[in-house]
């Protein structure tokens, strides 16, 4: 390793990047707006579902049980309609996704005592709005009932002498209001990194590739080793740079704050930041021109945004697709970043996830530098 | 190194990708401050010759030294000591004049308290003075190649390889490029270059003709012209041009008739120029016009590539 050598690659590394306009506005551009749109408008938490309701009953107690839909938050009755067919032709039209249909000896059985039904229609196109309605639905009817229960039950025997329903006192941990934001900018800081990381990476020694300037720079006594480093070690600083401008706009934009040390999270990024730079020296070896380097990165891009956890919980998965999601590195580096970020833990209990990593990198790395140097041979 | 060693020497070199092979069994020795060129078409095994002399190649077999050094084992020694420059001009576009000197530098190694004044000396030996901070990219062909000369030579190479170093550029161009590589010359540079321009070999002391991996015939260029075409040339000329070159290919004792323009350069055993009169006369053609000729190093080369 001679350092005049490293230096001379660094110094013309850190002249283009300055001089590449597209380059500089990819490193300030796509956080900005991965950001934006990201933070703004995705919002995995489903919520005031648009319904239709048929009130057949019209009694204080079926407007109560309506009522009690409406305060869940989940349920919002854009409209009020006489009969079924025409709630069914609201969800048909797509005006509303959910029925909620009350039968017109609702009340009366309710004041009866005796066991009674509501029917809820959901629209199942979209999955994640009709399981949130069915879940959220179920559990309006249920505390209901007990209301019911106990309002009948207190006029007929003692309050005393009724059973109390149980009382489950949920406490929500980090994201105490379960905002999505808080979940998605940690993780869209790992997708700013890894894209940039890879792309930059791929893009720099294609580049040389293409211009014809890496021929030059094998019959130099230049070792490649110096050349990797030379190109890498800025693109490290540039990485960086867009990390701390992705932590900054989500804590200005969207208030989410680091709980945990930003040291330690710097620390625990840098196995994935090598990984990530392993993936695209790999790229360099394979692509032929940027344009084949850009379209592989996005290849790399998708599995990391699908099957890491980062818009679908990987609980959710099949089994196959859960164990494949573990050799994805954003699925180790996604708990990094929502541990440190949200949880406030730090490498005392994300040393797991870090080590993971670092073997991915060590053999991406490897594998890509030993690939690296046949292939300038 | 002692100044005795010749700068380049090579026994049965030889490079097979898979089946192909490149190279066969390729010998030849380059003096020192010699201008050595190897002139062959497109494909003959001139860039793999190149690349292994320069050490990013490994030969299948064969043995040869650069400067001293053996291309087998000491490849990084030989890359500290050469100058290469290709026909791309591996310029850094985005980079100015002084920048790209200024890299090449660096790489090499140049130290650190001469390089400003090797980097003014180069600008001012390429004819740059003023464009120091002219941007690569917005150098005519021209400039740019003796940018790319100038980095190849920012170390003082004993040695300078220059791989098809003139494609592409414009004639004028081309003729202040090869008076700079003689100025190199004179002061003791040994010049490998490669090139399928024949006006170009007739710049290098010797030529080295190869085809199909064979290094075919290897002498200075008026050798070439003297010895390495048998029988007597003709240029014939007439109006029938077309019909002519048929017409000649078929007289018995011509070896080989190639279309030169206008006129259609005729090699034969021994014939006398009436022979190739009488038949074009016989033809029609009007205006026939038959001379003896001396043959160009394009006459030697085409014979030479025919002769498979």
């Amino acid at each position: 390793m001679n350092l005049g050598r490293l230096m001379a690659i660094i110094r013309k590394e850190v002249i283009q990047i300055r001089r590449d306009r597209a380059t500089l506005g990819l490193v300030i551009g796509i956080p900005v707006m991965e950001l934006l749109l990201f933070g703004y408008a995705l919002n995995t938490v489903t919520d005031h579902i648009s319904t239709v309701l048929v009130d057949e009953s019209g009694t204080a107690s079926s407007r109560a049980f309506a009522s009690a839909f409406e305060h869940s938050t989940y349920f919002d009755v854009r409209m009020k309609v006489s009969d079924r067919e025409s709630a069914l032709a609201a969800i048909d039209r797509g005006a509303v996704r959910v029925a909620l249909i009350i039968p017109p000896d609702f009340g009366d059985r309710v004041l009866a005592g005796r066991p009674t039904a509501a029917q809820m229609i959901v629209d199942g196109s979209d999955p994640a709005i009709a399981q949130t309605a069915t879940f959220a639905g179920g559990l309006v009817a249920q505390t209901q009932s007990a209301f019911a229960t106990v309002d009948v039950a207190s006029r007929v025997v003692p309050v005393a002498q009724t059973r109390p329903a149980i009382d489950l006192r949920p406490v929500v941990l980090y994201n105490p209001q379960m905002l999505s934001v808080q979940a998605m900018i940690p993780a869209l800081v790992g997708m700013v990194l890894q894209l940039q990381a890879v792309l930059l990476t791929a893009l720099a020694i294609v580049r040389e590739r293409e211009r014809g300037t890496l021929e030059q720079l094998i019959v130099s006594p230049i070792r490649s080793s110096e050349l990797m480093l030379g190109k890498t070690l800025p693109n490290i600083g540039l990485c960086l740079v867009s990390t701390v401008m992705a932590l900054g706009i989500g804590r200005l934009l969207f208030g989410v704050q680091i709980q945990g040390s930003v040291l330690e999270l710097l620390l625990l990024t840098l196995p994935f930041l090598f990984g990530s730079l392993g993936i695209g020296l790999g790229i360099s070896v394979v692509a032929k021109n940027q344009s084949q380097a850009l379209q592989m990165t996005m290849f790399t891009l998708l599995p990391s945004i699908l099957l890491s956890g980062f818009l679908f919980a990987r609980e959710g998965m099949p089994g196959f697709f859960q164990v494949l999601s573990l050799v994805i590195p954003m699925t180790h580096y996604l708990q990094i970043l929502r541990g440190v970020i949200l949880k406030g833990v730090g490498v005392s209990v994300l040393w797991p996830q870090a080590l993971t990593l670092t073997v991915f990198a060590v053999v991406v790395l490897g594998a890509s530098i030993s690939r690296f140097q046949k292939s300038v041979e | 190194m002692t100044s005795e060693t010749p700068a380049i020497q090579v026994r049965g070199l030889t490079k097979r990708f898979g089946d192909r092979v490149a190279v066969s069994d390729v010998s030849f020795e380059v003096n020192r401050g010699e201008v050595f060129a190897f002139l062959g078409p497109n494909g003959s095994g001139k860039s793999t010759t190149i690349r292994m002399l320069c050490g990013i190649l490994q030969p299948t077999s064969g043995a040869g030294s650069v400067l001293g050094y053996d291309i087998a084992t000491q490849p990084e020694r030989i890359k500290e000591h050469i100058g290469y420059m290709s026909q791309r001009f591996s310029l850094y576009e985005d980079l100015t004049v002084r920048e790209n000197l200024e890299f090449y530098a660096g790489i090499y190694d140049v130290p650190r308290a001469a390089r400003a004044a090797r980097v003014t000396e180069l600008i001012a030996m390429a004819g740059l003075e003023g464009r120091e901070r002219q941007i690569a990219a917005e150098l005519s062909g021209g400039w740019k190649q003796r940018l790319a000369l100038s980095c190849a030579i920012v170390h003082r190479p004993p040695l300078l390889f220059l791989d098809e170093p003139t494609a592409g550029v414009d004639p004028v161009s081309r003729r202040e490029f090869w008076t700079m590589i003689h100025g190199l010359a004179a002061t003791g540079v040994t010049v490998f270059a490669t090139t399928h321009y024949l006006d170009e070999a007739e710049h290098a002391g010797r030529v080295g003709m190869i085809d199909a991996g064979v290094l075919k015939a290897l002498a200075t260029p008026e050798d070439f012209k003297a010895h390495f075409l048998n029988g007597l040339l003709y240029a014939v000329t007439c109006d029938r041009t077309m019909d002519a070159l048929v017409a000649l290919a078929a007289v018995p004792g011509v070896s080989d008739v190639s279309l030169y323009g206008e006129s259609i350069h005729v090699l034969t055993d021994d014939l006398e120029a009436t022979a190739l009169s009488t038949p074009l006369d016989a033809l029609g053609a009007r205006d026939v016009v038959v001379s003896r000729i001396a043959p160009s190093l394009e006459d030697v080369f085409i014979s030479l590539m025919k002769r498979r």
